[in-house]
């Protein structure tokens, strides 16, 4: 039984497609007018800057916020003259919490747009998807969150923190504190997974005992498990590195488990200020941060960026480590551009090192050779009133070094 | 043997929570066959729901308390106006419904953004659930847990004694089991969808109060939950509570030990194995609806 | 599903199964009609588009086209054969991580491993299921064959025991749920969240050079075209009959003695073949492919593209999928902050009010505006009137 007919239209079909794709290619290959690395677009009295952030998908949660303090940046430069007498014009794009849309936009931004430099992306996986877009039109990329390390692309500035500016010094920190066991809980992805294997060789070296390690699912909401396990382990410290919504259920659970920061504190990486408000202060009191930057960090640099922000965004939104970070990431790339004297990519970073801000966080240092920033870290802790304060911090800002090349115990982790 | 006893509970726990949030879908899934991907932002407008009443209410429990009906009066009202609007005209063609509320998440995920803000919102609990009960032998009990499990167990009660004891529900099941059958005989059909379609979203509003407990409230906090509701529908058969009461608890027990046994990203794929293979054995469900209908 | 409203209507508009061919003279014209209509898509793809469009939109186009062709499977296995598969980014998937591995691996030079294993995995070596992935031999022929296969497996099991309508529609989508939690926790071996990433080369071309990004949206166009005549085929084909006829009335059809399960059964496969393409040509026209490409959301917006476009005909799922997408890209450049608000709205309103989709406008301008006979088949036909989809 023949179900298929006229096999003749198929050949003659195929046949025509082939014919039309040879003709078509042979003529396009001598078309190399815009050739990679696209260069930005200076000519008029505004220079254009792009802003990658999810407005819309999970993570919209984190990066809105994020974009806020882009734009606040953004603003204060302009109304002192904007950079080298050219008004800065921000171009906003949605990532939609999709990585590939990410590189879809990078490329738009840098291609159709021809911004000088692109502020954002929080994820590591979007970073990861749009690394090889920046790379390819040699177009800069600052990326204002802390990170898991083991990355130093020529065209990304990293201005938060890489692993020993943040979990190295939140591990010291319990270690004289005098905590000789942690329980490591993540969400299943990459930061948190390399976190940890960076926990784990910290404790191995240093006479710390790691009782567990457990991942959940992105978005996961379900806790009862984890907690269970983590409590049955009597451990001394939990390490936490989940990410949004899953820390809302993980403290909710760890709160009516009878667990409190008293009986068995817990280190997170990924809870600032404004996810403090999203879990509420009652399942979060005491428990212990790790960053860079609090609302409460003491300076009149800091005053200064907490009143405009919450006079242009209202009283009741409060400035995290992440939004200083892209904060301070515009100021920067203003200095950059100022030093180099061009927006030209490869001149600006030529100039990068050794620039100097006077950030919310503290003095902060471009590292020529990483692309990272020098930055003070600081172990917090939550208060009653939603704000997290400062129980210590490492005294002078640490140098990064994403691949922990200067940490004995760290060798054949990268 | 502590541990043991925790993950059984939370193993019932989890099912309490799938239940509370497939409860509705058991009636517009179920007994409609309207498969609404909005579910989830019904769930969300029961925990905004929540959050806006404790602006104005300040005691945590009496706003609790409050909220329950709120909820499911927003979100039963939601139902009512995506009911009227949309699905009505839908109801030739199921599988398209489930295109259609798709769309319509998207927006009510959007409008959450606009109206709340993006970041997630916290809510306070009583003091009375966020604590615990301590029982011989190191055993702890969250009451949450608990408000959660009787809140679901009692909402299915409520639910299977107005399906069979009240004239509405009379007129529902006559719905379910013979459209045809149950115009002829003089009921008002689409009022009677209309009623269904209101109480089956409402409850979608309380499991969103309930949830408020437990996990994060914000504008994605749904999308999380409707695949699980929709399975435990599927798998517990279409038509009939009963089933999805039975499945529910089932697959959280199943999900917790495989937690625990292995990892939660293993026990959720083992979970889904366990749902395939399951509807190869039985592919209409636990407990399939007799009809007549040829299909 | 039980309810089925209305009495389903096996449509005998076209060829007739058992009615022998129709008179010469008609289907030579119906062939030359779809010849020149098919010679016009290949200029527009060929000719104009990479003339009028800058590289960053042909390259957009080209991952557009990608999309289509997984659209064109969804109108065959959903407008065709009534089967909501919302697991179609499964099959997707295996074919953009069977691209993606071989050329992961081709890029790291033979005996080396791709750079993210020991950033992540901390592997002394290749894992044993990477390892054939390293001959395009295997590697090629496994982005078609691998999703199929599954597909296969899958729906031997799933339809022969009848289960169909939204019981389907859901277990596919767990089943798009349940593969992407399982590329995720396996961080070390398939890159977690972040996918496949970073690809420089295919086949010895360096896909950061614009004219090879060029060549690869050719190479996609031209299977876009191939499958189209391959879906045309299948659709025009007694088989293709079948499968309306099943979608239908699928008990009639078991009642005429034919086995409903392996006919939705081969248009299952087909469909999965095409987004494993699909797939597969996705990884060098975008440059990654990870679990967030595969999951539950692309996999219903694979199928809203279909939908928006017209289920039931050929080009109507190709035509919604690059429009849907489009949209997407336009909107979301224009309004940043609020265009999530009028991509629900597309989708509400085309499916709601518009159940044959755009398609359906133009068929409806058509009827207006030529009085041929009904029977008439043209790319643009709706074929069925049935709205029962179940």
């Amino acid at each position: 039984m023949t179900l298929f007919r006229g096999r003749r239209i198929l050949a003659g079909a195929m046949t025509l497609v082939a014919a039309v794709a040879l003709t078509a290619c042979g003529s396009k290959t001598s078309d190399t007018d815009t050739a990679a690395g696209v260069s930005a677009d200076t000519s008029g009295d505004t220079v254009k800057v792009g802003l990658l952030n999810s407005l819309s998908g999970t993570m919209a949660i984190s990066e809105v916020t994020v974009r806020d303090a882009i734009m606040l940046a953004v603003e204060e430069i302009n109304a002192v003259g904007g950079v080298l007498g050219k008004k800065v014009e921000p171009v906003g794009e949605d990532g939609a919490s999709d990585w590939p849309t990410f590189a879809e936009k990078a490329e738009k931004l840098i291609s159709q747009d021809r911004v000088a430099a692109v502020f954002g992306c929080w994820t590591s996986a979007s970073r990861k998807a749009v690394k090889p877009v920046f790379e390819k039109n040699k177009a800069l990329l600052f990326y204002p969150v802390q990170y898991e390390g083991l990355e130093q692309s020529p065209y990304i500035f990293y201005t938060g923190a890489t692993t020993n500016q943040q979990i190295v010094p939140g591990l010291d920190y319990l270690k004289a504190q005098g905590k000789k066991s942690v329980y490591l809980v993540g969400s299943d992805y990459v930061f948190p997974r390399t976190a940890n294997k960076i926990i784990k060789a910290y404790a191995a070296a240093n006479g710390m005992t790691v009782l567990g390690e457990d991942y959940a699912p992105l978005g996961s909401t379900e806790f009862g498990t984890i907690v269970n396990k983590v409590k049955s382990s009597k451990v001394d410290a939990v390490f936490n590195t989940l990410n949004g919504d899953s820390n809302v259920a993980f403290f909710k659970e760890y709160t009516s488990a009878g667990l409190t920061a008293a009986s068995m504190p817990v280190v997170s990486v990924s809870i600032a200020e404004e996810e403090v408000k999203g879990i509420g202060t009652q399942y979060l009191a005491d428990q212990l941060t790790a960053w860079n930057y609090y609302q409460t960090t003491p300076g009149a640099a800091n005053e200064k960026f907490v009143a405009a922000y919450k006079a242009k965004f209202g009283p009741d939104k409060p400035t995290s480590d992440p939004m200083e970070a892209a904060y301070v990431s515009v100021h920067l790339w203003k200095a950059m551009v100022e030093k180099a004297g061009t927006f030209e990519v490869e001149k600006v970073r030529a100039a990068a090192d050794g620039i100097t801000f006077e950030a919310p966080e503290g003095l902060v240092t471009v590292d020529g050779t990483t692309q990272h920033i020098a930055k003070t870290a600081r172990i917090g802790k939550v208060g009653a009133d939603g704000l997290i304060t400062e129980v210590w911090n490492s005294g002078q800002p640490i140098k990064p070094d994403p691949y922990l090349k200067s940490y004995p115990w760290a060798t054949g982790l990268s | 043997m502590t541990v043991l006893f925790g993950q059984l509970f939370t193993g019932v726990s989890i099912g309490a929570v799938l239940l509370l949030i497939a409860l509705g879908l058991a009636l517009t899934f179920g007994q409609m066959n309207v498969i609404n991907m909005a579910h989830g932002e019904f769930i969300m407008a029961g925990a905004y729901t929540t959050y806006v009443l404790q602006q104005t209410i300040t005691g945590a429990g009496v706003s609790l308390l409050v909220a329950l009906p709120v909820a499911f009066l927003v979100a039963g009202t939601m139902g009512v106006l995506l009911e009227a609007l949309l699905i009505r005209r839908l109801y030739a063609r199921p599988l398209d419904t489930l295109l259609v509320t798709w769309g319509v998440s998207l927006m009510l995920q959007q409008l959450a953004r606009d109206v709340f803000g993006s970041p997630n919102v916290q809510t306070r609990a009583p003091e009375l659930l966020t604590g615990n009960i301590g029982l011989p032998g190191g055993l702890t009990v969250a009451n949450n847990r608990l408000f959660i499990l009787a809140l679901a167990l009692a909402a299915v009660a409520a639910l299977t004694l107005a399906l069979r004891l009240t004239p509405l529900g009379r007129r529902i099941r006559a719905v379910v089991q013979n459209r045809d059958l149950a115009a002829v005989s003089g009921i008002a059909t689409s009022r009677v969808d209309r009623t269904t379609f209101f109480v089956g979203s409402g409850l979608a509003g309380v499991a969103g109060v309930a949830l408020t407990l437990l996990g994060p409230i914000g504008p994605t906090m749904g999308t999380n939950l409707i695949i699980d509701a929709f399975l435990v529908v599927v798998v517990g058969g279409i038509g009939q509570l009963k089933g999805s009461v039975i499945v529910a608890f089932a697959l959280g027990v199943l999900q917790a030990t495989g937690e625990y046994l292995t990892t939660l990203s293993v026990a959720k794929v083992m979970v889904f194995v366990a749902i395939v293979a399951f509807l190869q054995w039985r592919p209409q469900g636990l407990f399939t609806l007799r009809t007549r209908s040829l299909a | 599903m039980t309810a089925v409203v209305g009495p389903p209507t096996v449509t005998t508009v076209g060829p007739v199964p058992a009615g022998g061919p129709p008179p010469g003279r008609r289907r030579r014209a119906l062939r030359l009609r779809a010849a020149a209509g098919f010679a016009c898509g290949a200029a527009l793809l060929f000719a104009v588009a990479p003339l009028v469009l800058s590289d960053f939109r042909l390259s957009l186009l080209a991952k557009y086209l990608c999309l289509a062709m997984v659209a064109v499977g969804v109108g065959i296995a959903w407008g065709r054969g009534g089967m909501l598969t919302l697991g179609q980014g499964v099959f997707f998937g295996l074919g953009g991580y069977a691209m993606a591995m071989h050329l992961k691996l081709a890029d790291a030079g033979p005996g080396a491993m791709p750079d993210f294993m020991q950033l992540y995995g901390q592997l002394d070596e290749l894992p044993v299921w990477w390892r054939p992935f390293a001959s395009p031999w295997f590697a090629l022929p496994a982005t078609v064959l691998l999703p199929m296969a599954v597909a296969f497996g899958l729906g031997s099991l799933v339809f022969r025991r009848r289960v169909r309508g939204a019981y389907f529609a859901i277990l596919s989508q767990a089943l798009a749920a349940a593969m992407v939690i399982l590329l995720v926790g396996q961080q070390g071996t398939t890159g977690g969240t972040n996918g496949l990433t970073d690809i420089q080369g295919f086949f010895g071309y360096d896909l950061d050079d614009p004219v090879n990004q060029r060549m690869v949206y050719f190479v996609i166009a031209a299977c876009l075209l191939g499958l189209l005549v391959l879906a045309r085929q299948l659709i025009q084909s007694r088989y293709g009959e079948l499968l309306v006829a099943v979608r239908d009335g699928e008990e009639r059809v078991r009642f005429l003695g034919y086995d409903p399960a392996s006919v939705k059964l081969v248009a299952y496969v087909v469909a999965a073949g095409m987004a494993g393409l699909a797939g597969a040509l996705f990884v060098p026209a975008v440059g990654i492919i990870s679990p967030a490409l595969i999951g539950i959301v692309p996999s219903i917006e694979f199928v809203i593209g279909v939908a928006v476009g017209g289920r039931a005909t050929l080009l109507g799922p190709v035509l919604g999928a690059v429009a849907v997408a489009w949209a997407r890209t336009a909107l979301s450049e224009r309004f940043p902050g609020t265009w999530t608000y009028l991509q629900g709205l597309l989708f509400v309103l085309v499916v709601a009010f518009l159940p044959g989709g755009l398609a359906s406008l133009v068929a409806l301008a058509r009827r207006r505006g030529d009085d041929g006979p009904p029977g008439r088949f043209t790319l643009w036909r709706k074929r069925s009137r049935t709205e029962t989809v179940a």
